[in-house]
């Protein structure tokens, strides 16, 4: 597919996603209807729909993080399922039992993180080499998303290193934007450069300008090419900033100014919109046009979710095991 | 035909790999090696291509065991020992164990923990680790006892939707023999491994034969013992437990593993809460000191409930 539709399709989800987390920060600020947190990915856009637009939905194998709205989007899950998780309706994919970003629905390959980071590379990686033991891996590839602060866990490595041992055709995204929670990267590891590690894990590296959305698509499109083509595991180290806390109830005040005006701290969507101008691929009517068309796409998803029913503990049946005879009865 | 312990359970993966081709191994040196105990012997030569060596990454082999369980497989991963677990604990109980309850997806995962205490072996390499995760709501936790739970017990494992932590005790692996199979007996139900009036053990694993033989030692003085082999941990079989009580009115709870809550504590528990009307004398429970597992045999043997003190414990409540 021409890179420009590719571009286009990104950005209209950077878009898209740019519009429902503002919703959704909004929603977590005026209080009552959001139980929980909110865990937004701004400034992050662009590297993750640039990897999301690499994954076809009920085909490829993906295991999104907490700043991943925009590549959830553009693989393909529907944004009334963030709606629905956030408002925690039981209409969602996690029925009010799981929320915000802690979703997915493993049997279409869209697994659901938990919160410890880094153990999802496993899983993904375990869910490539299932479809390789039955013979149907085809042309599929797994893609999974991990920051600076998760890469340091143990989990993280050990999933990596197992997947290159596999020779599994899986992407890894490892968004370094700065700050894990409040803690900066010189308190995270002393390499130079993230990007580096991927010699030692036997796997191909790659750096790339997180705020550059045709930088992001031509590396990565280049490291699903690798992957769909045998040549294992992929690491795609993208340097950005996180344009707000780790969650909305975070001023990420830790943050000092002076980072926010380096290259680092632009803003994707900005930047992708300018270069759309300048290459001739949009014009500023038809950018228009995709943030009211996203508006009215938002507006319609909370419509739907504010109105569908929340979990009932009387109707719950409690049961955390699949065979029920094998589940006790302790509780009832 | 005598079949050991372990043979038991080489026997029963074989015939898992045969039933099913969503059937794999995944552990430290299973394949040509045949694993540390020769659990998984010769089973890459007649299954290539389904049993695979795992770099020393107890959190990712689990964590890769879940994933390909989504796809449909249905892993067997073998811990080189029960301890080791403990650095995949997390995939162990907060991916697998949650995975059906949050996204209605099913995790038909094995993990076979070689477990419990062998002479020599020390604070790393003998420990039960069934308490540890019973703890967790959805994990199904299994302890056999004898052969043929071994290999009836494991086969149905591997059959079940849910995650199973397969509790096989290292000390049983070599003296414990039996001449077939026999009859297979469903997960989640206890047995009564020995009939009696006076008294009731509920034990598991390892501790069923020390229990039967204090029981033995009882019978001498004229007390008929009545030994409860739980089976299942989790789910476990309340209903067995209570009936026996009924019976005997005295109850002692036997387990290997630490005595700071776990299995024991909660037989007690139950028993205490649901039946205190059965019981004749305060419900008793043993377990291994509250020490780590020691190296030399001399303290082995006195760390852990033997039949001896087992039996002490028996004439205590035989007393009361």
């Amino acid at each position: 597919m021409e890179l420009r539709d590719d571009y286009l399709r990104a950005l209209r989800c950077m878009i898209l996603s740019r519009t429902l987390e503002e919703k959704l920060g909004s929603l977590y600020r005026a209080g009552g209807r959001i139980v929980g947190g909110v865990y937004l990915g701004r400034g992050q856009e662009a590297f993750s729909a640039a990897a999301g637009v690499n994954l076809r939905w009920g085909k490829d194998v993906y295991g999104p993080l907490i700043r991943d709205q925009a590549g959830r989007i553009a693989y393909g899950e529907p944004i009334l399922d963030t709606m629905r998780t956030y408002l925690g309706a039981v209409t969602g994919p996690m029925r009010g039992r799981d929320g915000n970003i802690h979703r997915g629905q493993p049997q279409k390959g869209y697994m659901a993180m938990i919160s410890h980071l880094g153990s999802l590379l496993s899983v993904v990686a375990g869910a490539l080499f299932a479809r390789r033991l039955q013979g149907r891996l085809g042309d599929c590839v797994g893609a999974t998303s991990i920051g600076d602060g998760g890469t340091s866990t143990g989990a993280f490595h050990e999933g990596l290193n197992m997947a290159a041992v596999e020779k599994l055709p899986l992407v890894v995204s490892v968004a370094n934007n700065q700050f894990a929670y409040s803690t900066p990267t010189s308190r995270q590891y002393a390499c130079e450069n993230l990007v580096d590690r991927a010699v030692g894990y036997g796997v191909k590296g790659f750096g790339v300008d997180g705020t550059d959305l045709l930088a992001c698509m031509q590396v990565f499109r280049t490291a699903f090419d690798n992957a769909r083509a045998g040549q294992g595991p992929q690491m795609v180290v993208g340097r950005l900033l996180r344009l707000g806390g780790h969650g909305e109830h975070d001023d990420a005040s830790y943050v000092p100014e002076v980072k926010k005006n380096e290259h680092e701290g632009r803003d994707c969507l900005f930047v992708a919109q300018q270069q759309a101008l300048d290459l001739g691929w949009a014009t500023a009517d038809e950018i228009e046009g995709w943030h009211k068309e996203a508006r009215r796409e938002v507006d319609k998803a909370q419509a739907q979710a504010s109105k569908e029913p929340t979990p009932d503990p009387y109707r719950e049946n409690w049961h955390a095991l699949s065979t029920p005879e094998l589940v006790e009865g302790m509780n009832e | 035909m005598s079949i050991t312990y372990l043979e038991a359970i080489r026997e029963a993966q074989f015939e898992a790999l045969r039933e099913n081709p969503n059937v794999f191994l995944y552990g430290q040196d299973i394949s040509t090696f045949g694993g540390a105990f020769k659990a998984t012997k010769n089973l890459s030569r007649e299954f290539p291509g389904r049993v695979f060596d795992a770099p020393i990454s107890e959190d990712a082999m689990i964590g890769m065991a879940v994933g390909a369980a989504i796809e449909g497989a249905r892993p067997i991963v073998e811990m080189q020992f029960a301890d080791f677990s403990s650095v995949g604990f997390n995939q162990i109980v907060n991916q697998a164990a949650t995975l059906f309850w949050r996204t209605n997806t099913a995790c038909p995962i094995t993990i076979r923990l070689p477990s419990g205490g062998t002479p020599g072996s020390g604070p790393f390499h003998s420990q039960s680790m069934e308490s540890i995760y019973a703890h967790y709501p959805g994990l199904v936790i299994l302890a056999p006892a004898t052969v043929e739970d071994a290999y009836w017990m494991l086969l149905e494992s591997v059959k079940l939707d849910d995650p199973v932590i397969f509790c096989e005790h290292k000390f049983l692996y070599y003296h414990l023999k039996a001449d077939g199979f026999g009859e297979a007996m469903p997960i989640g139900k206890a047995r009564i491994a020995r009939p009696g009036r006076d008294a009731t053990i509920v034990t598991y694993s390892a501790m069923l034969h020390e229990s039967l033989r204090a029981a033995e030692e009882l019978r001498i003085d004229g007390y008929e013992v009545e030994v409860v082999d739980l089976r299942s941990v989790k789910p476990m079989d309340t209903d067995t437990i209570l009936a026996s009580v009924a019976r005997t009115g005295r109850l002692l709870a036997v387990g290997e593993s630490f005595p700071w809550g776990g299995v024991t504590a909660e037989v007690i528990a139950r028993v205490s809460s649901e039946a205190f009307h059965l019981l004749d004398a305060p419900p008793m429970r043993l377990n291994s000191k509250d020490t780590p597992i020691p190296y030399h045999p001399n303290l082995w043997k006195s760390h852990r409930p033997t039949t001896a003190n087992i039996s002490a414990a028996l004439r205590q409540l035989l007393r009361y």
